[in-house]
């Protein structure tokens, strides 16, 4: 005697199917979750018993004041915070105009200031620093504050921060002879070298990159030539070796009596280097813009410059923000290649610290600090610039 | 089209200043002008410059005695042979490092790629875990912590790792087997390219009856039959095995056979491949998720059981989204090698930096190097490209 009583039905809700669902939902599933959990507690318990026991921090809080400014003047590093709560100021500012988009960047920045006020906290360079992360920390929050409210208008916050890039280099470089006295660029180091490096670096190339690449697609067969030239003989080579060429055979080039120091020159490089990859991306966002729009400016009677200017580029640029970012982070990690020419930026303080008598054989401690350092910072302009994306709606226009 | 005859439409020629075929020739004249003054003022400069340290430009000195020693080589050389040699063992250590990278970051990318997107959630967040990470730090970094906090610190030869498969690993570096080729090696390999003839045939037969719409699949399992066939074989019939590994035997001091990967070289390789496969990892998820949910679907649809779908449907489509992008990663990857010199790998570059500064002549060895990290792009490039017109669907 039969019945046909159906079995009850598998839970298909609450933790149980949840897990049963994603991780044992096969022999290989399962088989791979053990294994992976297995893996996760061996890295985890590794990692955590060595930087709660093992590790000597102390070698990076010592030396915190060299990681972040390398050998600025002590007297002079209020020029430093100057600049710092400008940055603060109009990232704030922006994360409430602006909207969405910058808000994660704020945020980020706020944490980041958060963290090394923790962390100058447990070292010995001295309250006054603590309040100066916190001032920086607390002032991005209400110049969020004050953009949501909209106490500064849009126009005027995109002229500061066009306004704020020389403020800050005339800030940190000084002049001769006025009240801020020159401090050269071999005392410029660690962070600060590194932001300013990749910085300056990504703002000057992209004029350049721009004029690139509007070359490459121009009907004239000479600029056609010539940018393609360029772009394909600079992307055909690693950054070290312009660098190199940069540092080392820049002086063969210059009449005798021009001198530019190593890290001027160190950032022309950087520059001519990243202009060819801004080209290649704003190529990427002019071939998308539809080619009737071209022939209707033509047709309007508008020249190849006005057609470019008022028609073109306002839409390509648009449609490669995101990518630029992308670029810029990628910048940002290249700096580290200024090491091997030996200036003194994050990772490059980080080989000197290492040099030091008592912080010998700190590898990991000095490495894991400047990576995490780096991870921050990356991770945190990666999710905005996805954020950006789907803001912009690239690709779904 | 000259309309002379209507004198209401009279072809009134602009003057040249505002005539475009006019203008676009001058313009190009004079950015060429400009760029070809721009670039005769370097070389005077130049000239000048190495004229008063009492150089002048040339290559004259690749035939020189080199006088430096090269920690590894894969051909012969010693500090008495020319620097133009110094300088091909430069390259092949280069081509050697982006070689094995590059097979070896496309497996661990195309596994980390395929694991993210599994359906086991833990696999796919600790996948995730390793590419952001990884992506988000940069590769100098890297390859300190890996060179300096990792092969460095790692125990003295008489404490040697030992990994399965007479794999060690020391302070010293790494000692795998190193094959060993016996006298009747080429006779195997003769042999065996027989027997990949007859695979290939066989395909080449087993597409045609596809086309033809009769039935294939017997004639492709047959012809690899054959290859394997030939391959066992040959090994047994040529006697003495045409290969053997020489495994590498703890000693007093080091260790003796085998084939010993220095820790620079195991360090730069680890590095370039963990890197760069983070990023394949997502060119390869990016391609697969390319595919269209209803391709999935049709293939189901159709009976298609899972490995075929994946087989005939969905990596032929992925393949062509994603061979452009990995193009541009092995690329990176070739150029990134140049950062041996952090590690203290002899590659081109680092060669290149020892020959600048023993000859004095910096200008005409960085021109050189430069060149051939170009060529070893522009191969590379031509090469993925050939590959890509392949996988890319024809269109009528």
């Amino acid at each position: 005697m039969t019945t046909d009583t159906l079995a009850p039905p598998r839970a298909s809700i609450g933790p149980v199917a949840w897990l049963r669902k994603n991780l044992f939902s096969s022999v290989v599933s399962s088989l791979m979750t053990v294994l992976m959990t297995g893996l996760l507690l061996a890295v985890v318990i590794g990692i955590g018993q060595w930087a709660l026991s093992e590790a000597r921090w102390d070698v990076v809080t010592r030396n915190l004041r060299l990681f972040l400014i390398g050998q600025y003047p002590a007297n002079q590093a209020w020029r430093i915070w100057l600049s710092l709560l400008i940055l603060s100021g109009l990232s704030g500012l922006s994360a409430g105009v602006f909207g969405r988009t910058t808000r994660s960047l704020a945020v980020a920045l706020s944490a980041f200031q958060a963290i090394l006020a923790g962390l100058t906290a447990v070292s010995s360079v001295g309250p006054l620093i603590v309040v100066g992360f916190v001032v920086n920390a607390a002032l991005v929050w209400v110049g969020m504050v004050a953009g949501l409210r909209r106490l500064v208008p849009r126009r005027a916050l995109t002229i500061a921060w066009f306004m704020s890039i020389p403020v800050t280099f005339l800030l940190v470089s000084g002049f001769a002879g006025t009240p801020l006295p020159a401090v050269g660029s071999n005392l410029w180091g660690g962070l600060l070298l590194t932001v300013l490096l990749a910085a300056i670096g990504i703002i000057l190339s992209f004029p350049l990159g721009v004029l690139l690449a509007l070359g490459r697609r121009s009907a004239l067969p000479a600029m056609r030539i010539l940018s393609t030239a360029y772009i394909e003989l600079i992307r055909g080579v690693p950054l070290v070796t312009i660098l190199f060429m940069a540092d080392i055979m820049l002086p063969f080039f210059l009449p005798g009596e021009i001198r530019i120091d190593r890290v001027m020159r160190a950032m022309g490089g950087i520059t001519l280097f990243s202009a060819a990859y801004v080209a290649e991306n704003v190529r990427g966002g002019l071939q998308a813009i539809p080619t009737g729009q071209i022939e209707a400016a033509q047709a309007l009677g508008l020249s190849t410059a006005r057609t470019n200017i008022h028609i073109v580029l306002p839409q390509a640029l648009r449609a490669v923000i995101p990518a630029n970012v992308g670029l810029f982070i990628s910048l940002l990690k290249d700096t580290t290649l200024v090491t091997i020419i030996g200036l003194m930026e994050l990772l490059g303080i980080g080989r000197a610290i290492l040099a030091q008598p008592e912080s010998l054989g700190a590898h990991l401690e000095v490495y894991v600090f400047v990576g995490a350092v780096f991870f921050v910072l990356c991770y945190a302009m990666s999710q905005a610039s996805y954020r950006l994306e789907s803001a912009l709606g690239v690709g779904t226009r | 089209m000259t309309q002379a005859g209507h004198p209401e439409h009279q072809h009134v020629a602009p003057p040249p200043w505002r005539d475009v075929r006019v203008l676009r020739v001058a313009v190009q004249m004079v950015v060429l002008l400009a760029v070809a003054i721009g670039i005769a003022y370097l070389i005077n400069n130049l000239t000048t410059a190495m004229g008063e340290r009492g150089l002048s430009f040339g290559y004259g000195f690749l035939d020189r005695r080199a006088g430096f020693e090269i920690g590894e080589s894969p051909i012969p050389y010693s500090a008495t042979d020319t620097y133009g040699q110094a300088f091909i063992v430069g390259l092949l250590n280069t081509l050697f490092v982006s070689a094995v990278g590059i097979v070896l970051a496309t497996v661990l990318g195309v596994l980390v790629g395929v694991a993210r997107l599994s359906p086991n959630w833990l696999l796919s967040k600790v996948a995730a875990g390793y590419v952001e990470v990884i992506r988000n730090t940069p590769l100098l970094v890297q390859l300190f912590v890996i060179y300096f906090a990792v092969l460095l610190q790692l125990p003295a030869v008489r404490d040697a790792i030992a990994l399965p498969g007479s794999i060690f690993l020391n302070q010293r570096g790494l000692f795998v087997p190193g094959p060993q080729l016996g006298t009747t090696f080429g006779t195997w390999l003769v042999i065996l390219g027989a027997g990949l003839a007859i695979a290939i045939a066989a395909r080449a037969v087993a597409a045609r009856r596809e086309a033809a719409g009769r039935p294939s699949h017997r004639f492709g399992l047959l012809g690899a039959l054959a290859f394997i066939g030939f391959a066992v074989g040959g090994w047994i019939l040529v006697g003495e095995p045409p290969l053997t590994f020489d495994l590498p035997v703890p000693g007093r001091f080091n260790f003796s056979g085998g084939l010993a990967l220095s820790t620079s070289f195991t360090a730069l390789l680890a590095g370039l491949v963990i890197y760069t496969a983070a990023f394949i990892a997502e060119v390869v998820r990016g391609g697969i998720q390319a595919v269209r949910r209803g391709q999935l679907e049709a293939a189901r649809a159709l009976g298609l059981s899972e490995g075929d779908t994946l087989r005939l449907v969905v990596f032929p489509q992925a393949l062509r989204v994603i061979v452009p992008p990995l193009t541009s990663q092995y690329l990176n990857l070739a150029k990134n090698s140049s950062l041996a010199i952090a590690v203290g790998y002899p590659d081109l570059f680092k060669v290149g930096t020892t020959m600048a500064n023993q000859t004095g002549q910096p200008v005409p060895v960085i021109v050189l190097v430069m060149g051939t990290y170009l060529a070893i792009s522009l191969a590379t490039s031509l090469l993925m490209n050939l590959y890509n017109r392949r996988v890319q669907v024809l269109e009528r």
